[in-house]
């Protein structure tokens, strides 16, 4: 019985640390170490990972948002786009085939994982134009690079585009209830060109508010138990505070590295979900 | 710019709007990560949930009551449930400290995102 109170403690505090470096939000893992490691049903264990996602959001941000990482207006602005794709998704959960679009964003994931492994090129756009609009919502900032040690300045580009990502993301939150974290590092880092960690701890914060809209839902349903969901709270609290603190240390190129194979993972298991196999 | 003088400007620059949220959010965690333990720890001094065999609350009233006759898993819940508004009582806050900032264009867009928050409540219900 404390036994797997302290053996869930352990799994999500190593899933805080991985959440808050990658942006992800810790859910990822959460659900497969408990239905597969711990035999754990699988209605509580969705329950579980729902909490380790607001944990890891709230429990990051304190420090990224100390330290300046986290942009709060480009995630306070993306957040309408996640937010009304979120309602669209539940909507549109009555009339389409969630197989078929567990396919679609499949694809789109690895797609993208692979675009993020190339080197980001000069691209041709009007850079004037782009900062315009930047300016206008103020979406830019500077950041220190605790690995580079230097101040790190940005402004977002191609923010249609990057808003129509986010609110793919919300759909996808509210329709498949997973991956929304991938979308959403994606959207910041390959359409708008943030800087990666900018990206993921901004992605972390926009995360809680996502994940509490839907949390009611699984409360009522019985889907968080208090002897899972507890241990787990505590666990991912620690570790987001860790991952928070290591992330800032981290070469980017590192964080690259780790990111691609686990959004190329996470597109994988979407497809195969849509494929009807389930694990 | 070394560190210390990167970090000087970007505090000054920082403005009052990330204190806030990260004000709201440290209450937060601390509130709700006491009353889990709390509850993890009167779950083993007293040696059951205050439930039956694999019960346990799901809704707001009873979780509430619950904890207040310290029901191990009452109180837990009632931590969780802390834990879930955290990110909601953050955006609803952002409203206000983006007004007194006096940045009118974010205080719509916060306020936007607070609507949405709350229809998808009511979507949630319903469901």
């Amino acid at each position: 019985m404390s036994l797997l109170v302290i053996k869930l403690i352990i799994v999500a505090v190593l899933a805080g640390i991985f959440g808050s470096v990658l942006g992800l939000g810790g859910g990822t893992v959460v659900t497969p170490i408990l239905t597969l490691m711990f035999g754990i049903d699988i209605n509580h264990a969705i329950g579980a990972s729902l909490i380790a996602v607001i944990a890891t959001s709230s429990g990051a941000a304190i420090a990224y948002i100390n330290d300046g990482i986290t942009n709060l207006r480009i995630g306070m602005f993306l957040e309408v786009a996640t937010t009304i794709g979120a309602i669209t998704g539940a909507f549109l959960a009555g009339f389409i085939s969630s197989s078929v679009l567990y396919i679609i964003f499949g694809l789109f994931l690895l797609y993208s994982a692979l675009a993020m492994l190339q080197k980001k090129k000069a691209e041709k756009y009007d850079l004037n134009r782009e900062k315009a609009l930047a300016n206008k919502m103020k979406l830019n900032g500077s950041y220190y690079d605790k690995n580079l040690e230097k101040e790190v300045p940005y402004h977002a580009v191609h923010v249609p585009a990057g808003f129509g990502v986010m609110y793919g993301a919300g759909v996808a939150s509210g329709l498949l209830g997973i991956g929304s974290g991938s979308f959403k590092v994606m959207a910041m880092d390959l359409f708008m060109k943030l800087p990666l960690k900018v990206s993921s701890a901004t992605s972390n914060f926009m995360m809680g508010v996502t994940a509490a809209a839907s949390a009611g839902v699984y409360l009522l349903r019985g889907d968080i138990d208090p002897q899972i969901s507890g241990p787990i709270a505590i666990g991912v609290l620690v570790g987001a505070t860790i991952g928070a603190k290591i992330m800032q240390r981290m070469k980017s190129k590192t964080i690259r590295i780790i990111f691609v194979p686990v959004i190329a993972y996470i597109a994988i298991q979407m497809m195969l979900e849509g494929l009807g196999w389930k694990w | 710019m070394n560190h210390s003088q990167a970090k000087a400007t970007r505090e000054k620059d920082m403005d009052s709007v990330g204190i806030v949220i990260g004000w709201t959010l440290r209450i937060g965690i601390a509130m709700s990560s006491t009353i889990i333990i709390a509850g993890l720890i009167l779950f083993y001094i007293k040696g059951q949930s205050g439930y039956e065999a694999n019960r346990y609350p799901t809704h707001i009233k009873d979780i509430m009551q619950g904890c207040f006759a310290l029901k191990p898993y009452g109180v837990i819940l009632t931590g969780l449930l802390l834990l879930m508004l955290t990110p909601v009582f953050r955006v609803g806050i952002s409203i206000i400290a983006f007004l007194v900032e006096k940045d009118y264009l974010y205080t719509v867009i916060t306020l936007i995102v607070f609507s949405i928050l709350i229809i998808s409540f009511y979507i949630g219900r319903m469901a």
